[in-house]
């Protein structure tokens, strides 16, 4: 709802606008700047924000410290993983309910994110045991199940929502023209469909990526991914700042880019519908 | 487009999701039901049995219990209350006419990819440490004693913290919603001699009721199972100031090795879970055309 104002009041909302964006980015900022520090500058006080001594030694730290590139890759892996199997499984289901809705299509909804209610660590122990027991501890399969399972609810929601704004009438026109089922769903659902795969498939890649409670407890060496790297690190002992915001940069960066490229998709998808 | 056969069909492609759902859902719910009746300790493998529902009048009477019960309840309020209202008015001043919107906006979504693990360390060594930390050094600054927010205030520090990861989420959902209005009916109603107060309260802020009740909707499922800011930072401590019911099932399971105990504190937790679920999915539904 842009409005014709006058430049002074353009430059004062500017102004103002910047202020609290920059106050709500600085935390990650002043994380990737720390991370540049030496340690001991790192905690000098009066903090050093442009004076500072520069350097790339906490990266090499990090990386030698600890087996990155494992961490990241099992990262991709499960994130990726989880968030296509969760398509595969979901996009049938969002499609009919679109589509084809029945009486009890919302309560199956609103089930579905119920499922989502249970608080995780009320299931620790059963879902501890049942990895144990079928061998899916500590696997990267196991984690892209779970997370999928996690996620299966919104990802489920967020193509509902999606399936729906395309109209039925579209498809109806495409059968009187003669289009094959085939040929319905090839040239007509799925060029309509695609961005809003697209952007649950984003969000949902981040809340995996993200995802610290079952990638921790489920996990030990084999298939821990970047947020069991960084819990390493936040370990009291040996505690230092710069190799600190060094990792938790490592951590970050690859999911902070991705989400800044994407963000236009991520926030339309991310309204479930409720907003045009 | 209805037919039978199409029915059918519908029913088959929904049928996965929901199997599967149901059965990660019902397997582990039905071990907890189970381990949550008998005596199962990690301590004591040996001495196993049914207890009746001892467990449950353990953690009912715990000295923990309503303080966890209401820390949760803090935690989710808090949270809410603050990333809607500071959510609103930030949407409002960024829909504002101004330069670098599109960059602004990548600023503040920010927040949302750093993952729990990260942000909660972030906060509490980089600014909230009492003796390193950025927010100890503006004290020190000012002339005034660095304050120990973990130790003195130790939810308000966790709200704080979870506020900050969430705020994002609910801005540009709102700032989207702002941004859909149109902006010819607010001129008309400007230009109709309507304060910018009786704008918002009658004009904005029913526009924006669907977003908000997405906001709250998604935020509180997340919100219910906090945990990870909580172990990163305070341990559920000082005492037990700032354990929430999380917490308190995870210090039962992980750290007092009572399995017994600790599910049945996650049915307490699933049964006050589903409670919440049936008022919020009674709201929402109104304002969601599922």
């Amino acid at each position: 709802m842009a409005r014709a104002v006058s430049t002074q009041r353009k430059i004062a909302y500017t102004a103002a606008a910047w202020a609290v964006g920059l106050l709500i980015f600085f935390p990650v900022l002043w994380t990737i700047l720390t991370s540049f520090k030496t340690e001991a500058s790192a905690v000098a006080s009066p903090p050093e924000f442009l004076g500072a001594d520069w350097t790339f030694e906490n990266y090499a730290d990090v990386w030698a410290r600890s087996d990155y590139p494992r961490f990241f890759w099992n990262s991709v892996v499960i994130s990726v993983g989880s968030t296509l199997l969760g398509l595969a499984i979901a996009i049938p289901a969002a499609w009919s309910m679109a589509f084809v809705p029945g009486k009890r299509t919302k309560d199956l909804l609103m089930w579905m994110l119920s499922t989502k209610m249970m608080p995780a660590v009320g299931v620790l122990i059963p879902m501890y045991l049942l990895f144990l027991w079928t061998g899916l501890f500590d696997t990267r399969t196991g984690l892209i199940l779970a997370l999928m399972l996690m996620n299966l609810p919104i990802i489920v929601w967020m193509l509902y929502t999606y399936f729906k704004e395309i109209p039925g009438e579209i498809l109806e026109a495409a059968r009187m023209d003669g289009a094959s089922l085939r040929n319905e769903i090839l040239y007509v659902l799925t060029p309509m469909a695609i961005p809003g795969i697209a952007s649950t498939m984003l969000l949902n890649i981040i809340l995996a990526w993200n995802e610290a409670f079952w990638t921790i407890t489920l996990t030990t060496v084999n298939a821990a991914p970047l947020s069991a790297f960084i819990a390493s690190f936040s370990a009291p002992q040996g505690l230092f700042y710069a190799k600190l915001s060094a990792a938790s940069t490592m951590a970050i960066a690859p999911i902070l880019i991705v989400g800044w490229f994407s963000q236009k998709q991520l926030v339309r998808g991310l309204t479930f519908g409720a907003v045009k | 487009m209805s037919t039978q056969s199409t029915r059918a069909a519908a029913r088959l492609m929904v049928s996965p999701s929901v199997i599967l759902l149901f059965i990660w859902m019902i397997v582990p719910l039905a071990m907890t039901v189970y381990f949550s009746f008998r005596l199962y300790r990690l301590l004591s493998p040996d001495r196993t049995g049914w207890t009746g529902v001892r467990n449950y009048t353990w953690f009912l009477n715990s000295p923990d219990f309503w303080v966890a019960i209401t820390n949760t309840l803090l935690l989710v309020g808090g949270v809410l209350a603050i990333t809607v209202i500071l959510g609103t008015l930030i949407a409002l001043l960024i829909d504002q006419p101004i330069w670098g919107q599109g960059p602004l906006r990548i600023l503040v979504i920010s927040p949302f990819f750093v993952m729990p693990p990260v942000a909660a360390s972030i906060w509490e060594n980089l600014f909230m440490h009492p003796q390193n930390g950025l927010l100890a050094a503006v004290s020190r600054g000012i002339g005034s004693e660095p304050i120990l927010y973990l130790e003195s205030y130790p939810m308000a520090s966790i709200i704080f913290i979870v506020s900050w990861e969430w705020l994002p989420f609910a801005t540009l959902i709102l700032l989207t919603a702002l941004q859909s209005m149109s902006s010819e009916q607010l001129e008309a109603a400007e230009m109709d001699g309507a304060s910018a107060l009786s704008r918002f309260r009658y004009m904005i802020l029913p526009h924006l009721s669907r977003a908000i009740t997405v906001v709250i909707l998604i935020q509180t499922i997340f919100l219910l199972g906090i945990f990870g800011e909580i172990f990163t930072t305070t341990q559920g401590g000082p005492g037990n100031s700032s354990t929430t019911l999380p917490y308190m099932i995870y210090k039962q399971a992980l750290i007092a090795k009572d399995i017994g105990r600790a599910a049945a504190g996650g049915i307490i937790a699933v049964v006050l879970a589903n409670i919440v679920a049936i008022f919020l999915m009674r709201g929402i539904g109104k304002h969601l055309d599922a």
